[in-house]
């Protein structure tokens, strides 16, 4: 029984790791159709920059703010001055994005070294939290916490807001939207930096448990990729359920069939996109 | 351009045949590093640890300027290989020192073999290059995965007294290497390894590994490559995770050391060196690493350091010519260096380094952890006391060498 509560917990917290990652990923696809490898670097590059606001002696906090404020201007200017050129060219900005990853990557190591780097956690998240004797870390909890709240608060902005109105309707019909007078563009750089936001904010915020080295960024793309497919492509819903079963698949697949660990993680994927090309939740065909 | 190429290769091997005594010329290096790519730390490690050896020397070795070569690999085995061939047929190079990660050595074996160029590992640790897949144009300037860890396994059971060990490994060769020379000596000394775990090389995180860890066990054996020793040390801690943690040379090495806080304190390791070794040769040789680059030295560093040196003792055995390539590797099977910062080293016939195998506690001194010796075991082969033929005759370390119990 134990085994199942602390592996459950620990799917979970891995899980929402993954949420906060693909959610900025799936955002950004929803609306703009483009398929950013470099979400992964911005993930890395986030915790490298929420690192070094730490270590000048920033507040655990204000560093995540950081980290996801850095990327969100970095990912703006990249949307900007970039991307933009290609609309229309799916193809050249997949390549333009795997690109960028690589600089970003080889940057990181140039600036920050290949050294892993642990981040620290604040001191009042430390330690384990105990019933009987079932240990798990508070840190993790908290960013399970995290990821719920982070969840109701883009499906309030998505769902109630007006701009999350806009961009519904960008989704929905983009030259309709247009049409109707909404400022698209400027729609497209905010989404941009929203995701983006995640993508660095989230680094900082997993870099207590993953900590930051040269690779982190090739690490999580991928997991982010089958989330997003397995729970359908630019659906916030499908990205949380998704990240929830990606997580718990790999928490207990890696305890239960060690030997088949990526296998499992995989699998899921090839049978949804089989059986289900659009994904859980997707709405519309890749 | 190519007409130009071959005129100038032609050029360059007439030369080099028509030199009566080369003795005058450059002898060029090819050195093999990483900079781009995951292991790039290890990589600026190695290249400072060649570069302090090179500047002790003054760039010159038995007379002959040394004309150092230096490659980027990315970590990657088939870029490995197009660089060797650069290095050898383009540069020239006549001995080679890297590459940095075992299966880029295993990537490159081929070539050494049909070119006999003379090749001096400053790290890659798998088994068999110097056991069942002896190469004759090949010496490693450190140990072999398992030296290190057989003593540690009996130090764990004679020493420590534990009964029932469970052991974390990265799933790859080193670290089933290191896995089962460990389990090997801690059950032929009583011991028993209760459970073993193989957590994938770029496992995300190692919550879901710790928590399967079976509560009766004595202690932890925890082997891990590259930065996941960080990782796991510290989630080991967040779990409240109480079991004392044994570790292999690079769970606590001192190129991570320095990143890593007081959950690594206590970690019991072995290793053919640590920067605390207490002897005048490695305390000149810390030194100079700290005042050049500010850390201790560790895996890396030492290991391209000691495989420079082997180079500048095999060119004096030889006095500076290389032109008999068997004489060379002769010398390069013979260097003996009785100070070094390793302690003693001697080679053996396979071409592998005799070593004083340390064991090391983690502990904060003058304000940075350090690896302290707390026993040493002198001249360890690379066949612990088994044997060459004896230990030859059993298939090479793998994962399933033994299962747990």
């Amino acid at each position: 029984m134990n085994f199942w509560i602390i592996q459950g917990l620990n799917g979970l917290a891995f899980g929402s790791l993954l949420f906060i990652l693909a959610s900025g990923f799936s955002l950004i696809f929803g609306l703009m159709r483009i398929v950013n490898l470099s979400h992964g670097a911005y993930f890395m590059l986030g915790a490298y920059v929420g690192l070094s606001a730490i270590e000048a002696g920033v507040n655990f906090w204000i560093a995540i703010l950081i980290g996801g404020g850095a990327i969100c201007i970095l990912g703006t200017v990249i949307e900007r001055f970039i991307l933009r050129r290609l609309t229309g060219q799916p193809l050249a900005q997949v390549l333009v994005t795997l690109g960028i990853a690589f600089i970003i990557a080889d940057t990181c190591v140039w600036i920050w070294t290949g050294d892993p780097r642990p981040v620290p956690m604040p001191h009042e998240l430390a330690g384990a939290f105990r019933i009987s004797h079932l240990a798990f870390p508070i840190y993790r909890l908290f960013v399970i916490g995290v990821a719920f709240v982070l969840a109701a608060a883009l499906w309030f902005l998505l769902e109630r807001s007006r701009l999350g109105a806009m961009i519904r309707a960008g989704v929905d019909d983009l030259t309709m939207a247009r049409a109707m007078g909404i400022r698209t563009s400027l729609l497209f750089s905010v989404v941009f930096c929203l995701g983006s936001a995640l993508a660095g904010a989230g680094g900082v915020l997993a870099g207590p448990i993953l900590s930051v080295y040269p690779g982190l960024d090739t690490d999580m793309l991928p997991l982010a990729l089958v989330v997003v497919i397995l729970g359908g492509v630019g659906s916030l819903l499908g990205a949380f359920v998704g990240s929830l079963i990606i997580g718990f698949i790999y928490s207990y697949g890696q305890a239960l069939f060690p030997d088949l660990a990526y296998m499992i993680l995989f699998l899921p994927m090839v049978l949804v996109l089989t059986l289900r090309p659009t994904g859980l939740f997707g709405k519309q065909a890749f | 351009m190519l007409c130009f190429r071959i005129l100038l290769s032609t050029t360059v091997l007439a030369t080099l045949a028509l030199a009566p005594a080369q003795a005058a010329e450059p002898l060029k290096v090819g050195f093999m590093t990483v900079r781009s790519g995951a292991l790039a730390a290890g990589g600026r490690q190695m290249e400072e640890g060649l570069k302090l050896c090179m500047d002790e020397h003054h760039g010159e070795m038995a007379g002959r300027k040394i004309d150092l070569i230096t490659a980027d690999t990315a970590g990657q085995p088939a870029v490995a290989k197009t660089k060797v061939q650069e290095l050898v047929e383009r540069d020239g190079a006549q001995v080679l020192i890297g590459p940095l990660a075992a299966f880029e050595a295993l990537a490159i074996d081929d070539y050494i073999r049909q070119t006999k160029t003379p090749i001096i590992s400053p790290s890659a640790a798998a088994e068999d290059l110097t056991q069942r897949k002896l190469n004759p144009w090949f010496v490693r300037a450190v140990g072999t995965s398992a030296q290190a860890h057989h003593p540690l396994g009996e130090y764990a059971a004679k020493d420590l007294h534990y009964k029932k060990i469970a052991i974390i490994a990265d799933d790859f060769a080193f670290g089933h290497e290191i896995a089962a020379s460990f389990q090997r000596t801690f059950e032929e000394n009583g011991g028993k390894i209760v459970q073993k775990l193989w957590s994938p090389l770029n496992t995300a995180e190692y919550g879901t590994y710790i928590t399967q860890i079976d509560p009766d066990v004595d202690a932890v054996f925890a082997a891990f490559a590259g930065g996941n020793g960080i990782k796991f040390l510290s989630e080991y801690k967040n779990y409240g995770m109480q079991k004392p943690v044994l570790g292999a040379m690079t769970t606590v090495d001192e190129g991570i050391l320095k990143r890593m806080g007081s959950e690594a304190v206590g970690v019991i390791s072995s290793g053919w060196y640590s920067a605390a070794i207490d002897t005048p040769a490695n305390k000149k040789f810390v030194e100079a690493v700290r005042k050049a680059y500010g850390a201790d030295p560790g895996y890396y560093t030492v290991g391209a350091y000691m495989a420079c040196q082997f180079l500048n003792n095999a060119l004096e055995q030889v006095k500076g010519d290389i032109s008999n390539k068997e004489a060379f590797m002769k010398a390069l099977r013979n260097v003996n260096i009785p100070e070094s910062p390793y302690g003693p080293v001697k080679l053996d016939k396979y071409g592998q380094p005799i070593l004083d195998i340390t064991i090391r506690k983690v502990e904060k001194k003058d304000g940075r952890l350090q690896n302290v010796v707390i026993k040493t075991y002198p001249a360890v082969s690379q066949f612990w006391t088994y044997g060459a033929d004896q230990f030859l005759k059993s298939p090479v370390y793998s994962r399933d060498w033994t299962p747990a119990k």
